[in-house]
């Protein structure tokens, strides 16, 4: 019974994705003992787990952004750009701020970003589904440009942040939780939501399993594929905010450097094929804190930081074996392969007591 | 010659999926230099029994033998090693590649891992004329029309040294004069000796080459027959068991000399047409109007539908909808005034194969709706059980995906969702391609009800009987262009569609 349930579960595509975080988070206790205790100073939690969970929040928004573009057969490679360059321009517009702390005025830069965000995924959604250019070459473009954008808007240099309260959205916490963990789950929880309880989600995959099928049934396929890509440019956005708020600068050339290739990892690890259609939200978030529970182990457990790339590839590897059905057949064949060559008669005995048609009657009815 | 030692011997073969028992203790033989039909209905197992025999699918139960040997493929390649080689229906080739090198992939000749390209040509030549076909084999694939693309599919399973030849559903997208070209290819084929298994729907296509005939019905072995033993009706009645009355009911439809001059209209192109695809026609549907399209393959049909779907663009005429000038640049339009087409290839134009039975059915309903307004879940299951209960979907299970159903199967998910959508103009381009006989009989049952109730119903298939048949109208088309309308009735037959078709009259 037990063992049915579990070949049940492994079939589940956040299966594999949650096991080796699991162990990961497992693992961290042989390197850094008391690694997932929680505990209470200052008024809130603290702890490595509470770290993982903070600071995958800007990971997590703009994997949320990148699983609805992918779902749509797209990718977006801008996502690090505009990440910097919303980080600019809040930076920019709190820098011409008489006093650092207004908050009005830190919601109005804010906002500003975000438009600025939202417009540049609509230029991204122009060019894939107005003009019909290859995503990857699309997106392409404002990757390449837009860090020339953000050092545009910083001037060049490298902008000093002093709001106080702008600090909040990156290293506040709030109910002795951090903010930026709280944002990120609120905006997915939200996005997920009104994904899956309205039409969106399943008219974005059938987009992405067979455009042209979707086109003849009706679906408007170019404004939810536009769609798709503003609201991707929307959540780099917000990540931008957070990570320029959590240091406190707005750095035109290195803000959210790779981000893109670490918010595609997060996707695909979550069990979104890279080819559309099927996607899973909760499958991403997996992915992401996958992501940084790596970034967090490397960084606590004394392994020389050079090699993070390498770590992560190696774990990135293992899990996209796992997922493999391919792979899975081949590695655990030994262990079930046997049982249908021994046992060929109880099947076959099942087989001719249940006509096909009787069997499929008695579940219409 | 059936006396000699059968070359393929299948005994005792069980196959069962998640929740389907495909093949329970089947037993099948093959002998060499004759013609082998595999018969049965959709779902009846005979893709299962190719699959299991070509190395696609491990057997549950049973033994295979080849020579006299017992074999167990693990791969097609592995199958195809040991003298036996495969065409599926589906072309798996790749277009963008030349015929030559579609033909030897990956067996080009070779020195020293240089690819041979003088020999590799003369190698394609020479497999090319062996099946009668006169192509340049440094074209690509996909200049040529679906039917060279399937002879090219046979003579790259010809080239490896095959004493099996598997073809399942080799003329499903082919016309008379190509199916009979086929089907002298096959002749040769079976006089050098080869076994040729051929699996098909089209009855008159059995009796013209295959020499002996195993019938399966619902995973079962129902018999193995000589031919010439058995008469069509006996053949029919083996596949479906005793569910005959339906096709003998539909032989007849009273009404199809019906006046519809007093009936409103629901559709009227005027010199609609487009450049290089369909020329200029005019066309009048009314209420309750079944009006058939008939022609050859190529010859303008699809594209005459598209145009009244907007799914290609017009770039002259002008169409009404509903007695009212309609600018169908989209689908989306075309819907909004009642229309609704099931396209002719249901798995790259009309179905989403990764989603379920139930999002795919719903999917029209939900665009029309918009992605703000979702259809409420309760509502989407009581219409999705309402047309699997009604057309019969198998299985009966809303949450399938619809990749893993039969092509039958398929075809009812694609209707489903557009009978949801409650058209007055429903276009039904070719629904009974690849199908067996009982979902044939019963799309064409449906046809003639919801033509009763009231819809208008353009019909397009390849099978001039289905469209003497079903049809009040038939459109002629030949070459990209209508060249005759027919009043169907007393002294409308095969016979006259066939010779308009021939003589391109106009009329």
């Amino acid at each position: 019974m037990i063992k049915q349930k579990l070949v049940a579960a492994s079939g589940h595509r956040l299966f594999w994705p949650l096991v080796a975080l699991v162990a990961m988070l497992v693992g961290n206790l042989f390197f850094t003992p008391g690694f997932l205790d929680i505990e209470m100073k200052q008024g809130h939690l603290y702890g490595s787990v509470i770290d993982i969970l903070s600071n995958a929040a800007p990971l997590m928004l703009v994997g949320l952004g990148m699983t609805v573009v992918i779902a749509t057969k797209g990718i977006d490679l801008s996502v690090g750009a505009v990440v910097a360059i919303s980080g600019a321009l809040a930076a920019q517009q709190m820098s011409h701020l008489k006093d650092p702390n207004s908050v009005s005025g830190l919601f109005t830069a804010m906002a500003l970003a975000l438009v600025l965000s939202l417009v540049l995924g609509l230029w991204n959604g122009l060019l894939v589904a107005g003009l019909g250019i290859q995503p990857i070459i699309a997106t392409l473009i404002l990757m390449v440009a837009g860090r020339g954008i953000a050092q545009l808007i910083t001037g060049g240099y490298t902008l000093e942040v002093r709001s106080d309260p702008f600090k909040v959205i990156g290293s506040g916490y709030w109910l002795t939780l951090p903010v930026p963990m709280l944002i990120a789950l609120a905006v997915v929880g939200v996005a997920a939501l009104v994904i899956r309880r309205t039409a969106l989600g399943v008219l974005i995959e059938a987009i992405g399993g067979n455009t042209e099928a979707s086109r003849l049934a009706g679906v408007r396929w170019r404004g939810l594929i536009w769609l798709a890509y503003a609201f991707c440019g929307l959540t780099a956005g917000m990540a931008g905010l957070m990570i320029s708020s959590y240091t406190s600068a707005a750095d035109g050339n290195n803000a959210g450097l790779f981000i893109e290739l670490d918010a595609i990892l997060a996707v695909v690890l979550g069990g979104t094929l890279l080819t559309g259609g099927r996607f899973s939200i909760g499958g991403t978030v997996v992915g992401a804190l996958v992501i940084q529970t790596l970034i967090t182990t490397i960084n606590t457990s004394g392994i020389p930081p050079e090699t993070n790339m390498l770590f992560k590839s190696l774990v990135v590897t293992a899990v996209c074996l796992l997922q493999s059905p391919a792979f899975r057949a081949k590695v655990f064949r030994r262990g079930r392969g046997a049982a249908p060559g021994q046992i060929p008669a109880p099947v076959s005995a099942g087989a001719s007591t249940t006509p096909v048609s009787e069997s499929s009657t008695e579940v219409s009815a | 010659m059936g006396e000699s030692t059968p070359i393929v011997t299948m005994t005792g073969i069980s196959k069962v999926f998640p929740g389907v028992k495909a093949l329970s203790d089947v037993d099948f033989r093959l002998f060499p230099g004759e013609v082998h039909a595999l018969m049965g209905e959709n779902g009846a197992g005979k893709s299962t029994l190719v699959k299991v025999l070509t190395g696609v699918y491990d057997i549950d139960a049973g033994r295979i033998e080849l020579r006299g040997q017992p074999v167990r493929f693990s791969s097609p390649l592995d199958a195809q090693r040991a003298g036996v080689s495969t065409v599926y229906q589906e072309i798996n080739l790749c277009p963008n590649l030349s015929v030559a090198e579609n033909i030897l992939l990956g067996r080009e000749p070779r020195r020293f891992g240089r690819i041979l390209w003088p020999q590799l040509r003369r190698r394609a030549e020479e497999l090319v004329q062996r099946l009668d076909l006169d192509i340049d084999v440094s074209s690509d694939l996909g200049e040529h029309s679906i039917a060279v693309q399937q002879l090219v599919a046979i003579a790259r399973a010809l080239d490896v040294e095959a004493q099996v030849l598997v073809l399942d559903e080799p003329t499903s997208s082919l016309d008379p004069s190509e199916v009979e070209q086929l089907f002298r290819v096959i002749r040769g084929l079976r006089a050098e000796g080869m076994a040729v298994l051929f699996i098909t729907h089209f009855i008159d296509q059995v009796f013209a080459v295959a020499d002996r005939t195993t019938v399966l019905r619902n995973g079962r072995l129902v018999g193995e027959y000589p031919m010439s033993e058995l008469t069509q009706v006996d053949l029919v009645t083996k596949m479906l068991g005793e569910e005959l009355k339906g096709l003998a009911e539909l032989e007849e439809r009273s009404d199809t000399a019906k006046d519809f001059s007093g009936v409103p209209v629901v559709a009227a192109a005027d010199g609609l047409g487009r450049r290089g695809s369909v020329d200029p026609f005019s066309l009048t549907i009314h209420e309750g109007e079944v009006v058939g399209f008939a022609g050859l393959l190529g010859s303008g049909r699809t594209e005459a539908a598209r145009l009244l779907f907007g799914a290609d663009h017009a770039d002259s005429g002008t169409l009404a909808l509903g007695g009212k000038p309609a600018s169908v640049r989209t689908p989306r339009v075309a819907m909004s005034h009642g229309v609704a087409l099931c396209p002719e290839n249901r798995k790259t134009e009309g179905l989403i194969l990764d989603l379920t039975v139930r999002e795919n059915i719903i999917l029209a309903l939900q665009a029309r709706r918009g992605w703000a307004r979702p259809v409420p879940r309760r509502r989407q299951d009581e219409l999705v059980e309402k047309y699997i209960d009604a057309l019969r979907i198998r299985p009966a299970n809303p949450e399938a995906v619809v990749g893993s159903l039969s092509g039958g199967n398929q075809q009812k998910v694609l209707l489903a969702r557009w009978l949801i959508a409650e058209p007055k103009l429903l276009i039904l381009d070719e629904p009974t391609r690849g199908i067996d006989i009982g979902a044939k009989s019963e799309i064409m049952r449906l046809v003639v009800e919801l033509s009763s109730g009231g819809m208008a119903v353009l019909f397009i298939s390849a099978e001039l009987e289905e469209v003497l048949r079903l049809s009040h109208r038939i459109a002629v088309l030949r070459d990209r262009r209508m060249v005759a309308e027919l009043t169907n009735g007393e002294g409308v037959d095969a016979s006259v569609v066939m010779e308009t078709i021939a003589s391109g009259a106009r009329s």
